[in-house]
This record gives C-alpha cells, structure tokens and sequence, in this order.
C-alpha cells in the first residue's frame, strides 16, 4: 500500500486551480475594501417615472467582481467534495477519503438546510437566521459538528479506527500513512491524519473528541442559565438586600482567575472530599425549581391542569436528578437499583465547575436584563391584574428578554467548549487518554516542532467549532435587531 | 466621588478577605495536608504518623483559626511536645525551635514575633522550591511583568485602531472583514493559536524556522525571536474582544446628532473621526481593557506552560501541580488582588472619564 497524498490524483490539476481561485478571491477583497475607502458609492438616479437607478461605477465593478470571485472559490472547494465523493478511494488523497467518511454528515447538512431555507417565512428567528451570510457559515460550522458527534457517539459511523487502540509502527507518522496488514484500498487502510505519540488515529480521535464537547458544553451551558435565571430574575425585580447580597456572591466567584479556581476545584483531593458533589446537589438542584416554579406560576389557578403537569415532570425530573447526584465511589450514593446512569467522575466535576463557573456571568446578565424591562408597561399591567411576582418574571419578562440571552447562549457554548479545552489542556478532570481536543492538544504539544499534526487537528477542530457558535452568534444578533 | 472611592475600596476588602479564605479552606483540605505530610516525611508513614506530623506542624486545628495565623491577626501558634519537650511553633524558624523556647525568652534578640503571617510579610516557604514564597512570586511577577507589558503594546493599539476603522462605517465591507478577523481572534483561545503558531514558525515540518519555539530563553534576554509568539498568541485572543467593544461604541457614537451637525458644516469625514469622534469612542474600551486583566491571567496561565516561560502562570502551574501550599496560596493572593484592583481602578476610571456618572 502506497501512502495518500494530500489531494491524490484529482489535486495534480485542482491544486492550481485552487491556488489561483483564492488568490484572486484574496486580490477582489482587498480591491474591494480600498474601493469603499476611496471611491464614492453608486449615484442614485431618479427616473421620470419616479423609480430609482442606481448608476454603476468602478466601486459596483469592484464589488461585482468580489462576487464572482467569491463564487469561483466556492465552486473549486465543491469540486473538492465532489471528487472525494465520486472518485475511488485513494485518487482523492486524504481529503477524498475524509469527505468520503463525513458522507452522512453531508447527507444531514444538505437536508437541514434544503428544508430551513424552504420554510425559512415559518420558522421565526431561526429562519430569518437563513437570510445572513454570516449567520448560514455559524451555523453550517456548528450543525457540522453536532452531526458528526451524533454520527460518531450514537451510530459509530465516521472514525476509520479505534480511539483508543495503537497500531503499532505508527507512531507519529504523517498524515496518509497506510496501516500494516491492510492490502485493499477501502476506509480504514490509512491513517488518514497520521499516528500520535501513542500511535493512535488522529482522525479517529478528532472526531471522537467533538461527541465529549457535544455532551458536555451545551448541556453545562443550559445548566448555568437555570442557574442565573432562576437567580437572576429576583434579584434584578425585587432588587435591595436579596440583590446586594446575591451580586456581592457573583462578583466573588468572577474575581477567581478561571484557571485558579480548575486547579482548586477539579484535583483528585477535592473529589475525594466530596466538594464537587455536593456542588453538584445544590446547582442541578436549580432547573427543578426553575421548571417547577415556571409550571406553578402559570397554571396555579388552574389547579387540575397544574397537577397533571407538574406531577409527571416533576418526578421524572427528580428522579433524573437522584441518579445524576447519586454517584458510585462518591460520598453520595443512595439510589442503589433504582439509579438510572452513572456519569463518570472526572466528566462530573468538569461538568460541576463549568457550570460553576458560568452562571454568575448569566445572573449579571439577566439581572441588567430585568432592571430594565420591569419598568414597562405590560408589566405594569401584569402586576395590576394582580399576577403573582413568579409570574411576572417568568412569563412577561424572561420572553421579552430573550433576543440577548439567545445571542448569549450561543456565545457562551463556544466559551464553553474553551473552558473545556482549557481543563484538558492542564490535563485536569479528563482522562489522559481521552480523545477530547484539550487533552488531545495537551498530549501532542511536547513534540510540536517535530510532528505538528497530533497537536494541529484538534485544534483546528476546536478553533472552527468555536468560531462557528460566534458567526452564529453575530448573526442571531443581527437578525434580531432588524425587528 | 470620595465616598464612592472609600465604598468601593471597602468592599473591595471585603471580597479579598472571602477570597482568600475560600483559597485556604480549598488548599488544606485534609487529603492536601496528609498528601504535604507524606511529601515532607516520607511517601511511606503510617496514618498515625500522619496525624502526629500533623499536629506538630500545627495542622490540626479548626480552619478558621489557622486562616487567622497566616494573614497575621491571630497570634502564632506555639506547642511544647509532651515527650521531648522540644518547643515548636509557626513564628519560630528552624533554629529557635532547637534551642528551645526557654532559651529564647532568655535571649531577647531571639524571641519570635507574636503575629508572623503574610499582612507582616512572612508568606511561608515553597515546599517545592525550597525558598521563601515572597522571593518566588516577586520574581515570577517580574517575568510576567515584562510578558504583560509588551502584549499590552501589541494588544491596545491594534485592537482600538481594528474597532474605530470598523465601526466609522457601520456596514461596509471594511466593517464587515475587520469584524469577521475580530471574532476569528475572540473565537481562537491561546492553547489553539499558540499550536498553531508554533506548528507554523517553528516546526521543522513546514520548515519557517523564524521564531523560537521556547521562551525559556527571554526570562533573561527577550529578543524578537523568542518574544514575538508568546506575546502575539497573549495579544491576539484579547484583542477581538477589546475590538469588538470599540466598534460598537464607535457605531454609537458615530450616530450621535453632533456627529451629524459636524458632517453638516462641512467637517471632513477624517476630521469628524479624529476630532469629534474619538475621545468619546474611548471610554467604554478602556474599562473594557481593564477588566481583561482576569482574563489575561488565563492567558497567560497557557501561554507560559506551552511556551516554558517561568513566570506568575507557570508557578501557579508548578504550585498546584505539586501541592506546594504555601507558595499556591502567595500565587492566589497576588492574583485575586491584581484582578480587584483592576477592577477598582476601571470602575473609579469610568466614572472620572464620564460625567455624566462622575456628577450624579
């Protein structure tokens, strides 16, 4: 077996091609940023029918030309996938093979975005989302990984090899490296990113890595918005004591330098002392209280219908929440048979501090946010009718806050996703063999010099995941405040 | 303005105080002490001899009290060993203890002080450098000191000059790249940049060898080569965010009705932004800076452990790693003390620079 080259075959015509496509992309720009400097924008001109024309002049060239060269680069990366798609293994090289691999990922995205952008007048901020550039290149980078993860954790469909397992010989070699033993050309006779220090699969392990960040970010990220939700509201409505006091907790906690507070709270002596879970009892205490007080607050006139939804969702959510408290060789553990699952140590008190660590932001937030709105009048109204203080809170002012906190949710998974990278990188928490991107940049930084790549893909992964939950980020923004 | 400075610096106290507990009832946690007596007396002693390591060091004791001997309001400990009668106690260094007590009240040069905790400068000592605390985190902060200053250099004035070209003109092209780089930057935390940085200027593999890839060397000499990528990877994820905030305060300030009026006479557009604009444009930024300083200590956390530079992050590392109580606790201090003191002075800053807030 011969090793993969980059771009196989189809790279010894496309690779010119591509070289000259980004470069003129890369001149249009430039010429087009200079032209906004410099030269005057379009003239408007009235028609005597009273309709307008917009009178082209070098600027419109200009920026007609970064279209088309915008459009010529997307064009050759199509051919790209195409190829890899089309064309046997091997002929594409290893971003052939990789497309090749990511086959359902693609299926998912095509459908995702065929179906949004059909019904995009239906679907509300989401769909509107569809309408910013911006916005649909966040959101593409973001649905890509989460369907990798999904495809990867649930269906063990992308990876070529065993995380975990080394293939001996292989050890730090480069990208396209063919596995000994296998004779045919099919997925999984290369490595298609190269071997680590252990002699494990790069590729494998990326996209193992985006399923740990996929579990973790978003769910620790809903958790801190329980959190500064169900705290930030009152204090923000009633304000005084019960605000000076809950603030004066939150300024504590965000002037612990992050990494002060990881070494602290996430050491094997800490776990054994029992802190984290019983952190771990009071935070995921609060979605319970939130979901309660929510149903309550609005069905409490109502008191059939708020039994029948409150009494089913409470006891499943308890009991989700016994089994996520009860923890073996912890000091808590009680639920015996009854416990559903069990999250293994480390991921809890990663999990723990996270959440730890993002819900006073969240409480400043939504505090700022409820000062602000309580002073409307439909709040006023509310509170005329007589409506209980929850109420209020709950179902006037956290809907009419929820441009900002959504912008904000996706900010934060991705702060989240570089907290988690952060731990891995110090090597706290996680395993050291887990494939999560931290741990996995952590482990290849000793000889970054020498083998780049071990370190370079799971940062490259990490780095587009973030920076695609910020493009989507800045575009729910934008989106927002056209309204 | 007086009382707002005098409330702001009470409380400020008042969170170093909770602070500083919470750091010390999180480092002598139990497990961390019988980990510290089994380092200084050997990895094989029995639990009893834990126990009485433990309380012949004075390490039994409610928390409370102990947290009051190490900030110096509590009078130190002393304790006379019931078999040998050998006096010791957290005031007394090494020698006094051997020549007893007694001898020491004989001797007035030798009698120990009564408070010896870190508000009389006595930080305790390294366990694992084996020297005085205050002689490692003054060096260290020198180090990271020097770190500091140049990514500042690099960081302000790249990130102001990014944010006030870009929002001069909310929404053309120029906005639109400059802010894309701006949330690449925010969306690149320093362990990725750094990788990549070093992957690409350093790396054998891609064969530009025009950095160092350790900055071990620039403790004692920095020179351009073995500076520049620790202080570009520090200054590049602080600088979309700081950006980020000057665009948006510019966009504002730019739709202000005198930015209208000065357009309207007949200003030139570079004028009105220079003039008019810019002071204004400035004061959300610069509490802004401020208050990067936390966040700067992460980076620079990362940033000295990948590139081997043996300043204030790299000590927090080594001190944590190794159960180095004392020297965790003199890192701890220092740090949550920069950080409210930024944030007194951003707060006090803001309301100097604005006065709208400054006469209320």
């Amino acid at each position: 077996m011969d090793p993969l080259t980059w771009t196989g075959a189809l790279g010894d015509w496309l690779d010119p091609v591509l070289a000259v496509a980004a470069a003129l992309f890369g001149v249009a720009a430039l010429a087009s940023v200079l032209a906004g400097l410099v030269l005057p924008a379009p003239a408007l001109a009235v028609n005597p029918d009273g309709t307008l024309a917009v009178r082209r002049n070098l600027r419109s060239w200009v920026d007609a030309g970064l279209r088309g060269a915008f459009a010529f680069l997307i064009l050759v990366v199509l051919l790209y996938l195409a190829g890899g798609l089309l064309l046997p293994y091997g002929d594409a090289g290893i971003v052939g093979a990789m497309v090749r691999r990511f086959l359902p990922v693609w299926i998912a995205l095509a459908l995702t975005f065929a179906l949004s952008i059909r019904f995009k007048r239906r679907l509300g901020l989401y769909g509107k989302l569809f309408d910013s550039t911006v916005g649909m290149v966040g959101f593409g980078l973001v649905m890509f990984w989460v369907f990798t993860a999904l495809f990867v954790g649930l269906f063990d469909l992308i990876a070529t090899h065993d995380p975990l397992a080394a293939v001996s010989g292989l050890k730090n070699k480069p990208p396209g490296v063919p596995v000994p033993g296998a004779d045919l050309p099919a997925p999984g006779a290369h490595y298609l990113l190269g071997g680590d220090n252990l002699a494990r699969d790069v590729f494998s392990r990326m996209v193992h890595g985006s399923w740990i960040v996929v579990q973790i970010a978003p769910l620790a990220t809903v958790f801190s918005f329980m959190v500064g939700i169900t705290l930030g509201l009152p204090a923000g409505y009633h304000g005084g004591r019960l605000d000076a006091v809950l603030s004066f907790l939150s300024n504590l906690i965000l002037a612990f330098p992050v990494i002060l507070l990881f070494y602290l709270l996430v050491t094997p002596e800490i776990a054994e002392t029992g802190i984290p879970s019983y952190m771990a009892v009071g935070l995921f205490l609060f979605p319970i209280l939130f979901v309660g007080v929510l149903l309550w607050s609005r069905y409490r006139t109502d008191p059939r219908r708020a039994a029948t939804l409150m009494v089913p969702t409470l006891l499943v959510l308890t009991w989700l929440y016994l089994s996520l408290v009860s923890q073996a060789e912890t000091p808590i553990r009680f639920m015996g048979p009854l416990d559903l699952f069990d999250v293994p140590g480390g991921i809890l008190v990663v999990f723990v501090s996270v959440v730890f660590v993002n819900s006073p932001t969240v409480f400043r937030i939504v505090r700022g946010l409820t000062m602000d709105i309580k002073t409307r009048d439909y709040v006023a109204a509310a509170q005329t009718r007589g409506e209980s203080t929850w109420y209020v809170m709950l179902w006037e002012i956290l809907p009419n806050a929820r441009g900002p906190l959504i912008v904000d949710f996706c900010l934060r998974i991705g702060y989240t996703t570089i907290l988690l990278g952060t731990l891995g990188f110090f090597g706290l928490g996680l395993p050291p063999d887990s494939p999560d991107w931290g741990s996995t940049i952590n482990s290849g930084r000793q000889l970054l010099s020498v083998f780049p790549h071990p370190a370079l893909v799971p940062a490259i992964a990490l780095l587009s995941l973030v920076l695609g939950l910020n493009l989507l980020a800045d575009g729910l923004r934008e989106e927002s405040l056209k309204d | 303005m007086l009382r707002f400075v005098v409330s702001r610096v009470v409380m400020m106290a008042v969170t170093a105080l909770c602070l500083t507990f919470i750091v010390f009832a999180l480092t002598n946690l139990p497990p961390n002490l019988e980990k510290l007596a089994k380092f200084e007396a050997g990895s094989r002693i029995s639990d009893e001899e834990v126990a009485s390591w433990l309380a012949r060091n004075g390490y039994d004791r409610p928390t409370l009290l102990r947290y009051g001997e190490w900030l110096g309001v509590l009078p130190g400990w002393t304790r006379a060993d019931p078999d040998t009668g050998e006096v010791t106690g957290r005031c007394l260094s090494r020698e006094q203890s051997a020549a007893g007590a007694a001898e020491a009240e004989a001797d007035g040069a030798l009698r120990p002080p009564r408070f010896c905790g870190i508000l009389q400068g006595d930080w305790g000592e390294s366990t694992v450098f084996k020297v005085p605390v205050l002689d490692v985190v003054g060096r260290s902060l020198a180090l990271t000191g020097k770190l500091m200053f140049w990514v500042m250099v690099v960081m302000v004035p790249g990130a102001l000059l990014l944010g006030v070209l870009a929002g001069m003109r909310e929404g053309s092209r120029l906005d639109r790249g400059l802010s894309t780089v701006s949330i690449a930057t925010t969306a690149t935390p320093e362990y990725v940049s750094g990788v990549v940085f070093i992957a690409i200027f350093t790396s054998s593999a891609v064969g530009l060898r025009w950095f160092n890839g350790s900055a071990t060397s620039a403790m004692d000499d920095a020179t351009f080569q073995n500076f520049t990528l620790p202080v570009l990877t520090i200054a590049l994820y602080g600088m979309g965010y700081i950006a980020r905030m000057t665009r948006a305060s510019m966009t504002e300030v730019m739709t202000a009705q005198y930015i209208r009026t000065a357009r309207l006479k007949g200003v030139s557009f570079p004028q009105v932004v220079l003039r008019h604009a810019l002071r204004n444009a400035l004061i959300a930024p610069f509490t802004v800076i401020m208050l990067q300083f936390p966040w700067l200590l992460n980076g620079v956390v990362i940033v000295e452990a990948l590139f081997n530079y043996k300043g204030f992050g790299w000590t927090l590392v080594e001190a944590a790693g190794n159960n180095d109580i004392e020297l965790l606790l003199g890192v701890s201090v220092v740090s949550v003390i920069v950080v409210l003191v930024t944030q007194l002075i951003s707060d006090i800053g803001y309301a100097y620079l604005n006065p709208r807030i400054r006469l209320s």
